[in-house]
């Protein structure tokens, strides 16, 4: 059997056919060591389909699936033994309350017996469930199984995650619960392959990108470079104001604030600000304007340089 | 007790253990479920119904003998009790798992699909077997009022019923693995065991005159046979005049314990294992 350190996930030729029509198409692809790596692409681009290929949901028409060196499909007890995972939005027995729902996953993971009540209780209250640990699942809302779901995908501790859409169902707060619980799983060295619809999500927690696209592999690269080769490496955010602010303002004080490249007034009452750098640039810009009390009362992300780089890429296959 | 992982903390246990899980959280989802609580009923109204109707009318039928009242009143109801047990927990055991989602959380584990396959046949045999031991019970109950004594032939009969629990419940989850809508699955193992099978079996004793060994249902007679002193052999009777002023025969046919054993075996093994196959190339798309 072979046996590696590093977790690692391996589509080789993969491919899925429904009669004349093919979701997956001979895809190769190779994830190595502990990172999170985000799949995008436009629905029915086959990224669920994969994914459910490396989890037993779906079996390949050819090609192979391999979890740390192993076929999914040929070997799937020892193939999962490191993997959890969270596929679309699946339903727990109704009658069964999230302590036993998640009792029966751990049981069945080999989690050990002594250790069970504590990784539960840990899990549930890691995704704010703690309140409803022993009320009965059926009466649940999408989003409360969807964050049961993924205190299951926590419990034994997993080095791999395949994760569809994990914040899907969820509450704004719930999704920004769920990146923090992703970032917090990257900092512990797992392998996390993440899909995804939310650009902004992926470039806050992924450290790569896979892009595919009517089922074949458009590209797979960390993000910056990704971002360098595919698009103008600019990211773009909108600030509405609550008075007119002054042009100088504008092209002086904020166009010379760290990563700005270009700010300009949309008219009296916005502006435009092109930035280089991610999330905490961002932030920091946030923090600056404020600072300026030029009546700052929205301030949103426009655009990115990964969503430049997606629709670049995903319209030059169309 | 367990295979070794090398790659994870955990060791992830034996298909046997996992089975025993599968089998434990599905049993607890049937006892709380609302279906356990009307099959519940269904059970007790029959039992109810008889005990009342017995206890009102005394039919002779019913109180000649011992033997006679295990046979008419457990010969004639019980394999109703079964199949009905059969597909309130059978029906869609595995249909659900692709209809309700739940499938999407118990399958992407490191588990064999032939585990969660056998775990909730596992339940959904304890669960129909509960309503199988009501049944039993009221039945011992009245019978001891009447009588004071159980014949041993009422042991083997309701071994019978047991293991014809076991081969309807094969038929159940070869039909649950073979549609992905409960309500299909259902729907069609209901028509035919409530009403398929007693049809052909009608039919083909009073139109093609041969002994329907085939069907599941005549295997399942051996139930209320065992309970017949002497065991019945086959019955050929000549009744009236029929066509063309010819005497009609009639045969009614009676399975040995061996030929019923048989068909009910059979009937589970390859109901069963088409069902395991169907259930492991499933997709959950």
């Amino acid at each position: 059997m072979p046996f590696s350190d590093v977790p690692s996930i391996e589509a080789v030729k993969l491919s899925k056919r429904y009669n004349s029509f093919v979701a997956v198409s001979e895809l190769n692809l190779k994830i190595e060591g502990a990172k999170c790596v985000g799949f995008l692409g436009p629905n029915g681009a086959g990224k669920t389909t994969t994914l459910k290929m490396f989890t037993d949901l779906i079996r390949a028409s050819s090609g192979e699936a391999l979890i740390n060196g192993i076929n999914v499909h040929t070997n799937k007890k020892a193939a999962l033994a490191s993997v959890a995972a969270l596929i679309e939005t699946p339903e727990i027995y109704p009658s069964l309350t999230p302590r036993e729902a998640l009792t029966m996953i751990a049981e069945v993971r080999g989690v050990p017996a002594t250790e069970i009540k504590k990784r539960i209780e840990e899990a549930v209250l890691e995704v704010h469930m703690n309140e409803w640990i022993d009320k009965r699942v059926g009466k649940f809302s999408k989003g409360m199984k969807q964050r049961i779901c993924i205190a299951s995908a926590l419990l034994s501790d997993p080095r791999i995650l395949l994760l569809d859409e994990p914040t899907n169902g969820l509450d704004p707060r719930g999704m920004s619960e769920v990146r923090d619980i992703v970032k917090s799983l990257r900092s512990k060295k797992r392998l996390i392959f993440m899909s995804s619809h939310l650009l902004s999500e992926v470039s806050d927690v992924c450290d790569e990108v896979a892009m595919i696209d009517h089922g074949k592999l458009i590209v797979y690269d960390t993000i910056s470079n990704v971002t360098s080769k595919f698009s103008g490496g600019n990211n773009v955010v909108e600030v509405g104001l609550v008075r007119p602010v002054d042009s100088k303002i504008v092209v002086k004080t904020i166009a010379a604030f760290p990563g700005v490249i270009n700010a300009e007034k949309i008219d009296d009452k916005s502006l435009k600000i092109s930035f280089n750098g991610g999330l905490d640039v961002q932030e920091r810009l946030l923090n600056d304007i404020v600072k300026l009390n030029i009546g700052v009362i929205s301030y949103k992300a426009a655009s990115s340089e990964l969503e430049e780089a997606y629709l670049k890429l995903i319209t030059a296959t169309l | 007790m367990t295979e070794t992982n090398f790659e994870s903390k955990n060791s992830v246990p034996t298909s046997i253990a996992q089975v025993g899980t599968i089998t434990k959280y599905a049993l607890l989802d049937y006892l709380r479920g609302r279906r356990f609580f009307i099959m519940l009923i269904i059970t007790a109204l029959i039992s109810v119904l008889l005990t009342v109707l017995v206890g009102y009318y005394r039919p002779d039928a019913f109180l000649l003998s011992n033997l006679t009242f295990y046979n008419s009143w457990w010969g004639t109801s019980v394999t109703f009790v079964v199949v009905l047990s059969a597909i309130f927990f059978g029906g869609d055991a595995i249909s659900g798992e692709f209809q309700n989602k739940t499938g999407y959380f118990g399958v992407p584990n490191p588990i064999r699909r032939s585990s969660i396959y056998v775990g909730k046949w596992l339940a959904a045999f304890i669960a129909s077997a509960v309503m199988l031991g009501i049944f039993t019970v009221v039945t011992v109950g009245n019978g001891l009022y009447y009588f004071s004594s159980i014949p041993y032939q009422f042991g083997e009969s309701f071994l019978f019923a047991l293991f014809y629990l076991v081969a309807v419940l094969g038929f159940t989850f070869f039909f649950s693995s073979l549609f992905k809508s409960s309500s299909m699955s259902i729907l069609v193992t209901a028509i035919l065991f409530l009403f398929v099978f007693t049809l052909l079996n009608e039919l083909i004793v009073l139109l093609v005159k041969i002994e329907p060994w085939f069907l599941i249902n005549y295997g399942a007679n051996i139930i209320g046979s065992v309970l017949m002193s002497p065991y019945p052999p086959h019955e050929t009777t000549t009744t009236g005049v029929g066509f063309r002023g010819q005497p009609t025969t009639t045969t009614t046919f009676y399975a040995s314990i061996p030929e019923g054993l048989a068909i009910m075996g059979i009937y589970f093994a390859i109901t069963a294992v088409v069902g395991l196959i169907l259930f492991e190339r499933k997709e959950f798309n």
